[in-house]
C-alpha cells in the first residue's frame, strides 16, 4: 500500500540550515549534510533542500552543499531555489539531486518544466508554488494567488491555474506552500491544499504551517496531500519523523513504519 | 567487484553510482562505448525518463552486446526504465521494442481516481525463492515513482500494489529487475543492491 509521506525540509542560506517565520528572522539550524542525514535516519521519507541564498556567488556553495549532503543520503533528495535554466538543474542533478523544485523562474519562463522533464524525466521536476488565499475574493481558497520573492510579490496568476498548467507541462509533483500559515506552527491550509490535489492528477505536497500530529493527520485527510513538508516541527528536538509517524499510524493514516 | 552502468541518457545516473560505490563497488560507467559491456563483470542499466531513450541501445550496439553478456552470465539489473526495457517493448513508446527477455509488454496505469505517478514508498510481497530480494522482510519499503508498469508473470519476484496489481521486481537467473529505486530505497534498497553485487552464478551469493 503507499504510504503519505513525512518530507523534511531544510531551508538553507549560504551553506547553511536556517529557519524563520515567513522567510524572515533566520535562526541558524546547523549544518546541512548533518541535518540531512540525521532526518533520514529518524525517518524522514524524503529531504528537500531549498536554497534561499539565490545570489550568483551563492551558486558553488549550493552545489558543493548539495554534493556533500547526497554522499551518504539514500532516500530521495530534491533540491530547490535558484533554478532558472535547465543547465542550472543538470548541475544540481550532477551534484546528487533526484529532482529540482522550480518557482518563480517557471513562472517566468514556464517552458523550463517541459525541457528538465525532457532531460531528466517529469519525476525529477518539482513545480514549488507560493499561494497566499485572496481575502478580497468572492471564493478566498478557488481565488488564492501565486506569490513570489518570498511570498511578498503577487503574479496576478491563480494558484490552482498554475498548477494545472505545471502538470500539463510535465510536472512531476506539486510543492503548495502557504505563505499565510509558513512558520507560524498554526496548521497547514487544507482547504487550498485539497482545492489544488482534486484540480491535479500528480501528487501534491502540502507545506507551510506544521506544528502538531493533528495538522497532519489533517492535511492527508481532508487536505488530500499525498506528502507533506515540515521544516521547524523537526528542528531543535522537538520532534523526529519516526515518532510523527508512529503518531500518525495510530491515527489511521498510512505512513512507511517501520523505518 | 566491478559494475559497469550503461547511461543511455535517460537521465541521472549519480545516484545509482553513488549507492553502488558506498557498498564497495568500483563502478564505471559506458556511454555508448560497447567494450566495457563485452568486458563487464555485472551490468546496471538505470533509467529515469522515457522509454524511448532506450533507442540510444540500439543506436549505439549496445542491444547485441547486452544480449551477448546476459547469455555469457553476466549478472545484469535494470532499474525503473531499464526493468522496463526487458520486456517486449512498453505503451509509452509503441514503436521501441525491449530486450524482449522476459514476456509481454509495459504498459500506463489503468485510469482510476489515484495520482499517477505513483511516487512514494510502497511495501512488496516477495515470492519466495528471490536471490535479488532475499532478507528483505514482508512490510519492508521501497520508493517508487513511475507511470508505466510491467505485467505480473511467472518471471515476477515481487508485486506491489497502486491501482492495480504490477511487477515491482523480476528475476530469472543472471537478469533482475527492479520498478522502485533501490539506490533511493534506504537500508532495504541498499541491501537490494548488495544482493546483487554478490550474486553469482553457483547460488551461494
Amino acid at each position: 500500500m503507499i504510504t503519505k509521506r513525512i518530507i523534511a525540509c531544510l531551508d538553507v542560506h549560504g551553506g547553511r540550515v536556517v529557519k524563520g517565520v515567513q522567510f524572515v528572522d533566520l535562526v541558524d539550524a546547523g549544518d546541512p549534510a548533518t541535518q540531512a542525514a540525521r532526518h533520514a535516519l529518524e525517518g524522514a521519507d524524503e529531504i528537500v533542500l531549498l536554497d534561499i541564498t539565490a545570489t550568483h556567488e551563492g551558486r558553488q556553495t549550493l552545489l558543493e552543499t548539495v554534493r556533500r549532503t547526497a554522499r551518504e543520503l539514500f532516500v530521495p533528495f530534491t533540491v530547490g531555489g535558484g533554478i532558472r535554466t535547465a543547465d542550472d538543474a543538470a548541475q544540481v542533478f550532477e551534484a546528487g539531486a533526484d529532482k529540482v523544485s522550480v518557482n518563480s523562474a517557471a513562472l517566468t519562463d514556464p517552458a523550463l518544466i517541459d525541457a528538465i522533464g525532457r532531460s531528466f524525466g517529469a519525476q525529477a521536476v518539482v513545480v514549488a508554488i507560493d499561494a497566499r488565499r485572496d481575502p478580497e475574493a468572492a471564493d478566498p481558497v478557488r481565488d488564492a494567488q501565486v506569490f513570489v520573492q518570498g511570498g511578498r510579490k503577487p503574479t496576478g496568476r491563480r494558484v490552482v491555474e498554475w498548477a494545472r498548467e505545471a502538470e500539463d507541462r510535465g510536472a512531476g509533483e506539486i510543492l503548495l506552500t502557504s505563505m499565510d500559515s509558513d512558520g507560524m506552527r498554526t496548521g497547514f491550509d487544507c482547504e487550498l491544499t485539497a482545492a489544488v490535489s482534486e484540480m491535479v492528477g500528480i501528487p501534491v505536497i502540502a507545506s507551510g504551517g506544521a506544528g502538531t500530529v493533528e495538522h497532519f493527520v489533517d492535511v492527508f485527510g481532508r487536505g488530500k496531500a499525498d506528502a507533506a513538508l515540515a521544516a521547524s516541527i523537526f528542528h531543535f528536538g522537538v520532534s523526529s519523523a519516526r515518532s510523527l509517524k508512529e503518531e500518525l499510524a495510530k491515527a489511521g493514516v498510512s505512513v512507511r513504519l517501520p523505518c | 567487484m566491478r559494475v559497469t552502468v550503461i547511461d543511455y541518457k535517460a537521465g541521472n545516473l549519480t545516484s545509482v553510482l553513488k549507492a553502488l560505490r558506498h557498498l564497495g563497488a568500483e563502478a564505471e560507467v559506458t556511454d555508448g562505448d560497447v567494450a566495457p559491456v563485452e568486458n563487464a563483470e555485472r551490468l546496471v542499466l538505470p533509467g529515469v525518463g522515457h522509454f524511448a531513450a532506450t533507442v540510444r541501445l540500439d543506436t549505439t550496439g549496445l542491444t547485441p552486446a547486452i544480449r551477448a553478456a546476459i547469455a555469457r552470465g553476466v549478472p545484469f539489473l535494470g532499474i525503473c526504465v531499464g526493468m522496463q526495457w526487458l520486456y517486449a517493448g512498453s505503451s509509452e513508446a509503441p514503436g521501441q521494442p525491449g530486450l524482449g527477455h522476459f514476456a509481454k509488454r509495459c504498459a500506463h496505469f489503468a485510469e482510476s481516481k489515484e495520482k499517477v505517478p505513483h511516487v512514494g514508498w510502497n511495501s512488496l510481497e516477495v515470492r519466495a525463492g528471490s536471490r535479488l530480494l532475499a532478507g528483505v522482510e514482508p512490510g519492508e519499503f521501497v520508493y517508487f515513482t513511475h507511470s508505466y508498469k510491467a505485467p505480473v508473470t511467472a518471471d515476477t519476484a515481487a508485486i506491489a500494489h497502486y491501482i492495480e496489481s504490477f511487477a515491482a521486481a523480476v528475476e530469472r537467473g543472471n537478469v533482475m529487475g527492479v520498478q522502485f529505486h533501490p539506490e533511493k530505497s534506504g537500508a532495504t534498497g541498499l541491501k537490494i543492491l548488495g544482493n546483487f553485487l554478490s550474486w553469482d552464478a553457483k547460488g551461494t551469493g
